[in-house]
């Protein structure tokens, strides 16, 4: 009468024990049959979480072994620190773009940060109610906005905006590149810091108050103490963006292989640089490798910002 | 005598601390100052968008097909792989992201491997979406041999927006409260009917709201697409072959704006970006709508 | 005893909500005032009235006149952060700063101004010598204030508060978070301080009030029922709805 296979009468006995067995034939068949869902929605989650593993491992070898590739022609140490990137004649060092990145989101964090800090402040404790109620969504919308967006924005009205204010002829480089930046990731540092100032607890608050603080010294000295960590991990996210962000820097930024040393002068970054050169390049040749290994490059830095932020938390749990 | 006494009492309590007062009201004056700036600026500049691109929007340009050379060329099958893309890659993300979801939320046991496949998921999130691009390319292009292609592009959206799916879902479960569970289980509900019928009911706000800021991403996305569906469309309208070129709005808003040679190039991307920018809006706003309802009734 | 605070027909509201009635009482100057009754009687708000506490909730309003030492709180010419200063406020939870034992003390101090290190570490020892606590911590004055207990940290939050050299120090149900021995400790403490500092404490122990005060307030619904020496109020009340609280009827 009992007809199933064995692994979930295995499982029918497991987990509920021989009193089942005394039940009406027809619930029981309910049950069993509950059971297989049960079973097989449970291994379809497991294999859905390790499909999700799976891919970025798959993401991590297929970059390393293409980008290792490089490696064949061209020395470590010329790809780390030549400033000489010219693919007609087989250099490839990618230096420029490496220090274009970096100087493009210290620059870029330079910016957003106080900013996105006053607005969290303000979100957080000054706003009055209605108005934090209008602003909180609004903010939520513009981080949904596409970058390419923001990247026609900086085109079209701030580098003519730059060059009358500069006096200068090109006005397309890491300067206009950071502006556009920080106007995308600004949202995203001052909600996630938002949450964390308004997380700590009101009695740090009324503490401070009742020994007689102002506003600004229990802000300053008590609140954005105690938040943070917090507001570290949406620095970090931000910046995680800003140097993974690709179309709105294409479009500011002058894509010229030359090093940013002046704050009006095309340069190139790395993930400029990778979208404007890889669909013109054949799949096997030194230069996509070293395309893919500037990607790796990048992989390797946002990797390890997740790590950052583990340890952080990790901090910020123990305390 | 007593005047005297009152006077020299009031002065306990009046402002010794002038400096700090006079920081105190700098302080609120910058914060509100700055605050109200920069929010200005940045709808300031949307609106700016809308209001070059939407004035001259037409159905023709809505639905027209592009132009190489010529002016007056239209947006419709960019529009159209926008839509389709977008379709696409949800169909496959959302299942394997809530999956996954519901795994770390509800079965995972508190161990190693687990903690490493939480890890994996957070690693995954934070990939720039340009690698999800290369990634598309050795895939796609180089091992399958498609070329630049419709599925191609989807299938490498859905890897983008699967962690985060992965990770609101988690979230989304994880906040529903022990007693919702307990209820359902102490019903004699199974773990799969549990979910299906508590959990997922009381968490789906989060999870709709996730859904709607990858999909609103997936509209959006351009690197990705560049790198795996190409800068060209099959030019018809209504091309469901999944292995036609797929370039998409934000594409082509960036496309036109850099590259094209059309003498409108000006126009069109002014209005490309509007639509682009009414779109994902309106994305954001339709699939809300519904919870706000529900909400609303539940109330 | 001469009269420090004296309030003078004072009525709160919370919006539409009438939290205090009409109330008029002196306070004595170096003593302890209790204020008891059952909880939402008002009690913590009118102490909370007393440093300007109140003024943070949205939708407060207030009439009728609080001075203490002669001068009108709410009038116009006074600055909140030195009243605060002067009136000193521990809580019904331990709320240490999440910072060194040392920079919670020193907080306030700090922030009126004082830097020499010097001078800091005078105030510190002598703020914690005042709240009995110095003994068990002068070693460790750099670790974080959440490695104390919760009766330490409560004994913390008092040093905190003495640091500022305040006159009237308010404690709002400050033992109710904490273990028997604990609050023997405060109540003793307490009764150290009443020699230095004038005291208003509200509490939900009858039993407290009747060891530690001076003077009692029962408060009831908003309103004073009954104000008197805490001997007298205790042993001979002279409303019904007092005595029906004390022999525990009713709160």
């Amino acid at each position: 009468m009992i007809e199933s296979s064995p692994a979930v009468q295995a499982a029918v006995q497991g987990q509920l024990g021989e009193s089942m067995k005394s039940g009406s034939g027809k619930a029981f068949d309910r049950k069993n049959r509950l059971l297989f869902y049960n079973s097989t929605f449970k291994v379809v989650c497991i294999c859905s979480a390790i499909f999700v593993c799976l891919i970025l491992f798959s993401i991590l070898i297929f970059m390393f072994r293409t980008g290792v590739l490089t490696f064949k022609t061209v020395p470590l140490t010329t790809f780390l620190f030549s400033t000489d990137w010219s693919p007609e004649t087989e250099t490839y060092g990618a230096f420029v773009f490496i220090f274009g990145t970096f100087a493009l989101t210290a620059l870029t964090l330079l910016f957003s940060v106080p900013l996105s800090v006053f607005v969290a402040v303000f979100l957080a404790e000054m706003a009055p109610k209605w108005l934090r109620n209008l602003l909180r969504p609004i903010l939520d919308l513009l981080v949904g906005i596409p970058s390419v967006v923001y990247g026609f924005l900086g085109l079209t009205l701030l580098l003519p905006k730059l060059r009358d204010w500069a006096q200068v002829d090109l006005s397309d480089g890491i300067l206009a590149g950071a502006i556009v930046l920080s106007i995308m990731i600004l949202p995203t540092i001052s909600r996630i810091s938002d949450d964390s100032i308004s997380a700590v607890p009101q009695k740090y608050r009324d503490a401070s108050y009742a020994l007689g603080a102002t506003r600004f010294h229990t802000i300053v000295r008590v609140v954005l103490p105690s938040a943070r960590s917090g507001i570290l991990y949406a620095v970090i996210l931000g910046m995680a963006r800003a140097i993974g962000e690709t179309m709105a820097i294409v479009m500011v930024i002058g894509n010229t292989p030359q090093l940013a040393n002046a704050l009006f002068k095309p340069t190139s970054v790395l993930t400029s640089n990778i979208v404007m050169q890889i669909p013109n390049v054949p799949f096997d040749s030194t230069w996509n490798y070293a395309l893919y290994m500037m990607g790796f490059l990048l992989l390797f830095i946002s990797l390890l910002m997740i790590v950052v932020i583990r340890l952080l938390q990790r901090k910020g749990a123990s305390r | 005598m007593k005047t005297a006494a009152k006077a020299a009492a009031t002065n306990a309590f009046s402002a010794r601390s002038g400096s700090n007062r006079l920081k105190d009201k700098i302080f609120s004056l910058v914060v509100w100052g700055v605050s109200l700036v920069i929010v200005a600026i940045i709808l300031g500049l949307l609106a700016l968008i809308l209001e070059r691109g939407a004035t001259h929007l037409s159905w023709d340009f809505i639905t027209g097909l592009p132009s190489e050379i010529e002016e007056g060329g239209g947006i419709g099958p960019s529009l159209f792989n926008s839509f389709y893309m977008m379709i696409l890659s949800l169909i496959v993300s959302i299942p394997f992201g809530m999956a996954a979801g519901i795994y770390l939320a509800e079965f995972a046991p508190d161990n190693k491997f687990i903690a490493f496949v939480r890890i994996c998921v957070e690693g995954l999130a934070s990939v720039p979406s340009l690698i999800f691009g290369l990634f598309g390319i050795a895939l796609f292009v180089e091992m399958m041999g498609l070329g630049l292609t419709i599925i191609g592009g989807a299938v490498s959206l859905a890897f983008l927006n699967l962690p985060v799916l992965t990770r609101v879902t988690e979230e989304a479960i994880r906040a529903v409260s022990q007693e919702i569970k307990q209820a359902s289980f102490s019903l004699g509900a199974t773990h799969l009917q549990t979910i299906r019928k508590a959990l997922i009911p009381s968490a789906i706000s989060g999870i709709v709201t996730g859904i709607s800021l990858v999909a609103g991403r997936a509209f959006g996305e351009s690197a990705v697409i560049i790198l795996t569906a190409g800068v060209t469309t099959s030019g018809v309208m209504w091309d469901f072959n999944l292995l036609s070129p797929g370039e998409t709005l934000a594409v082509h808003l960036w496309y036109v704006q850099s590259e094209a040679i059309v003498p409108d190039a000006q126009l069109i991307s002014q209005k490309a970006a509007a639509v682009l920018l009414i779109v994902v809006l309106a994305i954001n706003f339709l699939f809300r709508i519904p919870l706000w309802v529900r909400e609303r009734k539940l109330r | 005893m001469q009269a420090l605070i004296e309030i003078d027909r004072l009525n709160l509201f919370y919006g539409t909500f009438h939290a205090l009635k009409n109330i008029s009482m002196k306070i004595p100057e170096k003593a302890i005032t209790a204020f008891i009754g059952p909880s939402g009687c008002g009690k913590s708000t009118l102490l909370r009235t007393l440093n300007r506490m109140n003024d943070m909730i949205p939708g407060t309003q207030i009439d009728g006149t609080v001075s203490i030492a002669g001068a009108d709180i709410y009038g116009k010419d006074i600055d909140v952060e030195t009243l605060r200063k002067k009136v000193g406020m521990v809580f019904q939870q331990p709320n240490p700063f999440p910072k060194s034992i040392y920079d919670n003390v020193a907080y306030g101090p700090r922030l009126h101004g004082i830097t020499s290190r010097q001078k800091l570490d005078e105030i510190v020892e002598n703020s914690l010598r005042g709240a009995a606590l110095w003994n068990e911590v002068k070693d460790h004055l750099k670790r974080s204030a959440f490695s104390l207990s919760g009766g330490q940290q409560q004994r913390l939050c008092i040093a905190r508060a003495l640091a500022v050299e305040p006159d009237i120090l308010l404690m709002d149900e400050a033992t109710s978070a904490l273990d028997p021995i604990s609050t023997l400790k405060i109540e003793e403490l307490a009764q150290e301080l009443k020699e230095r500092y004038t005291i208003v404490m509200v509490t939900h122990n009858m039993h407290q009030a009747a060891r530690v005060s001076n003077q009692t307030v029962f408060f009831l619904n908003g309103e004073v029922v009954e104000y008197s020496e805490t001997e007298k109020l205790f042993s001979n009340p002279e409303d019904q709805r007092t005595e029906d609280y004390i022999s525990g009827r009713f709160g």
